[in-house]
């Protein structure tokens, strides 16, 4: 079961809040899949983010994703030693040191899922 | 979907399973850049189960191939190999192929692609009437899969007596190996040295199998087809559906290697009336990029504000460390180290030129 103290979107964001500010990930389930990672996008700090719009792509040797938004806010944050390296992004790291963005965030979405919800939809997605 | 005999080695290997041409097949076992670097290193097996494969016998098998491809099959000794181009009335490709001799000098076999191979039948079927042969589509009784990698000789040599340093490049032979019968050719879709290898679908699970064993000391492992059309585009190699198609003649694609114009093959009108006119306006060339950005099939290639070509292949490669993709350009554009830009949606990202292939293997 992956850690509850957040929640997940659909599209495989996780959204952990601590003192009104989100720190926007992507998911192990979605390393996984996307593997072989080569770029990661993201938004300037001090720009607006908006829940379930697109805020960043991140490209693997066989595609480019969009990234989406958990909620709607201000970047005040994001990790650039992951864009740097964003080779070392892995199932291990994914949900903690491999988080992409902080937003300072006025609305979360409303599609938000706690981990049992999103491990439900993990399972309809396998096959 | 059609499924190859390896199917359930794949699952065992926890490869993951894709859609390919109507065949499910392993598109990547650990990770793509790593399996194709393993290759180039030590050695990898491919399931090529979905490929065509056509025996052409009797009488007249020679006559029939000089009208259906483009190579001289009247030039290619037994037990020798060529690579050809099946064309339309007007040059255009409608599947590239490799033609077996066999031995005996009078019999052939055709290795096609999968996502063609109806099509390659039906103007195979077209094409013989008239001429005293047979082709029969062998694609679902025979099996095939490659051993590609430098250390594929040393590992098949220990379970086969054939002495394979006596197989050329692109020459083949029958044998047994693992205690099976097969029809083995040192040919192969990845840069490397390698061997292709024919048998019963019966046999193909415990020859893979065979296989793996005789290579456990030599890191021998079985890889997708993501690595292999990394691997093949590294090495320069078209792929039907990206570099060639129903749009391009083998002039345009370079691959005149292949093309004899000693005998009457199908399209060989249209392809004299091109050259006459002073050949293609445009030439296959390579790219590489600077940025990580990956130029892939369908992405626009533009040269200022112009639209010049599009992307047909791109891939990472691990061998060279940057981003490699093919594309046609107008010959003032196609000159090595000239600098071209990919659109990848909103964005533009610049490539330069360079030669084909990519990567030759020292030998």
């Amino acid at each position: 079961m992956r850690p509850n103290d957040r929640k997940y979107l659909k599209s495989h964001e996780w959204c952990l809040v601590e003192d009104g500010v989100a720190t926007i990930g992507i998911s192990d389930y979605a390393v996984s899949h996307l593997s072989d990672l080569v770029f990661l996008d993201l938004p300037e700090v001090g720009s607006q983010v908006s829940a379930g719009a697109n805020f960043g792509e991140i490209e693997s040797v066989k595609a480019v994703s969009d990234l989406y938004s958990p909620v709607s806010g201000e970047v005040v944050e994001t990790n650039e030693a992951l864009v740097d390296d964003i080779e070392s992004l892995n199932i291990d790291n994914a949900l903690d040191t491999g988080w992409m963005l902080k937003v300072k965030f006025t609305e979360e979405s409303a599609d938000l899922m706690d981990a049992a919800a999103y491990e439900e939809c993990l399972k309809n997605e396998a096959d | 979907m059609k499924e190859t005999a390896l199917k359930s080695t794949h699952v065992h290997h926890r490869a993951r399973m894709v859609d390919f041409a109507g065949w499910e097949m392993p598109v990547q076992y650990t990770g793509i850049r790593e399996e194709a670097a393993h290759v180039r290193k030590h050695a990898g097996l491919f399931d090529l189960g979905h490929m065509g494969r056509v025996r052409v016998k009797g009488a007249q098998a020679e006559d029939f191939l000089q009208k259906l491809q483009t190579n001289d099959a009247a030039k290619i000794p037994a037990g020798a190999i060529r690579y050809a181009m099946i064309l339309d009335e007007n040059g255009l490709t409608q599947d590239d192929i490799l033609v077996y001799r066999h031995q005996n000098s009078v019999d052939f076999f055709l290795v096609i692609n999968a996502g063609n191979s109806e099509r390659d039948l039906g103007i195979m079927r077209d094409t013989a009437s008239g001429f005293d042969v047979s082709v029969v589509d062998q694609t679902e009784e025979l099996g095939m899969f490659a051993i590609q990698g430098p250390a594929s000789q040393d590992i098949v040599q220990k379970i086969t007596d054939i002495d394979l340093s006596a197989i050329g490049y692109y020459r083949w032979t029958e044998g047994d190996v693992a205690g099976h019968h097969v029809e083995i050719s040192r040919t192969g879709y990845t840069g490397e040295d390698g061997f292709e290898v024919y048998a019963e679908q019966a046999k193909i699970v415990e020859l893979f199998d065979a296989f793996l064993n005789a290579g456990k000391d030599h890191e021998l492992r079985p890889i997708g087809l993501a690595a292999r059309d990394t691997l093949r585009l590294e090495a320069g190699m078209p792929l039907y559906g990206h570099e060639i198609d129903e749009t391009t003649t083998p002039l345009d694609a370079g691959l005149d290697f292949g093309v004899k114009f000693t005998h009457d093959f199908t399209g060989r009108a249209a392809l004299e009336k091109i050259q006459a006119a002073g050949g293609p306006k445009r030439r296959l060339v390579g790219l590489t990029t600077e940025s990580r950005r990956v130029p892939r099939q369908g992405y626009p290639v533009m040269s200022g504000d112009n639209e010049v070509g599009c992307i047909l292949s791109g891939a990472v490669s691990p061998t060279l460390d940057t981003n490699i993709a093919t594309t046609y350009l107008p010959h003032d554009l196609a000159e090595v180290g000239t600098t071209v830009e990919f659109a990848i949606r909103d964005k533009r990202e610049s490539a330069t030129v360079v030669h084909l292939p990519f990567y030759k293997r020292q030998r």
